[in-house]
């Protein structure tokens, strides 16, 4: 019991500072932990994985709020569009074949990845 | 109305269950000339909100499971504290280039993980 509290603790920690350090990815971490460490279905893996990361990122928040790395104006055009776009999101999530999508969407994210190593 | 559309877009695909932050921030770093770490600032603030509209559906839906979340949470915390400060000290290029590396580790696994 013990070692499961401190890999809990672990578990924590190292989300924490993966979503400190990029600002997101938290859940990358979370998901697959909730789902192979704990058992998880994967939808309640995904629902519990936001009541992890809310309380992390508005840690993170603060700190980059005190080190003046929030930008307003941009955040809020952003938010209004990511309001909507999440409503979407959730109403179409049953209507497309998650399958073909995360594939093609890990194709995107690698090509991302090199755009932003060799910018 | 460029910076709406692509909240809009990554609020569709994280809607989808599926990491808009990831997608967000080379969005405002490769298309809209913001650093990388206030891009990932404006992901933190706007993942909040978000977060909120979904964790109430969530948990009208009885999706969520909290038995473990408590010391999770407190270790979070302090690896939130660690990861933000230590973000802002970080030189903005290697920032970009270890976000990257991140990104191509996120995306690999996507593509290769076993459903």
């Amino acid at each position: 019991m013990e070692k499961n509290n401190s890999k809990l603790y672990l578990l924590g920690f190292i989300t924490g500072l993966i979503n400190g350090v990029f600002g997101s990815g938290g859940g990358m971490i979370i998901v697959p932990a909730l789902t192979f460490f704990i058992g998880l279905k994967d939808y309640k893996a995904h629902a519990t994985a936001i009541s992890i990361i809310l309380p992390i990122s508005i840690v993170s928040t603060i700190v980059y709020f005190l080190n003046n790395t929030i930008p307003f104006k941009i955040s809020l055009l952003v938010m209004i569009g990511g309001l909507v776009g999440s409503f979407i999101g959730a109403k179409i999530l049953n209507k497309i074949p998650a399958k073909i999508l995360r594939k093609v969407f890990g194709c995107v994210i690698i090509y991302t990845a090199v755009r932003m190593i060799w910018k | 109305m460029k910076l709406i559309l692509i909240g809009l877009f990554s609020g569709i695909i994280s809607g989808m269950g599926i990491g808009g932050g990831v997608l967000l921030i080379p969005f405002l770093v490769l298309f809209n000339d913001v650093s990388q770490i206030d891009a990932q600032g404006v992901n933190l603030v706007v993942f909040i909100p978000v977060a909120i509209i979904a964790l109430l559906t969530h948990r009208k839906e009885g999706n969520l499971e909290s038995k473990y979340n408590k010391k999770i949470i407190i270790g979070g915390i302090v690896g939130a504290t660690c990861g933000a400060i230590l973000a802002n000290l970080i030189e903005e290029n290697n920032l970009r280039i270890y976000f990257g590396i991140f990104l191509l580790l996120v995306g690999l696994y996507e593509l290769f993980k076993k459903e």
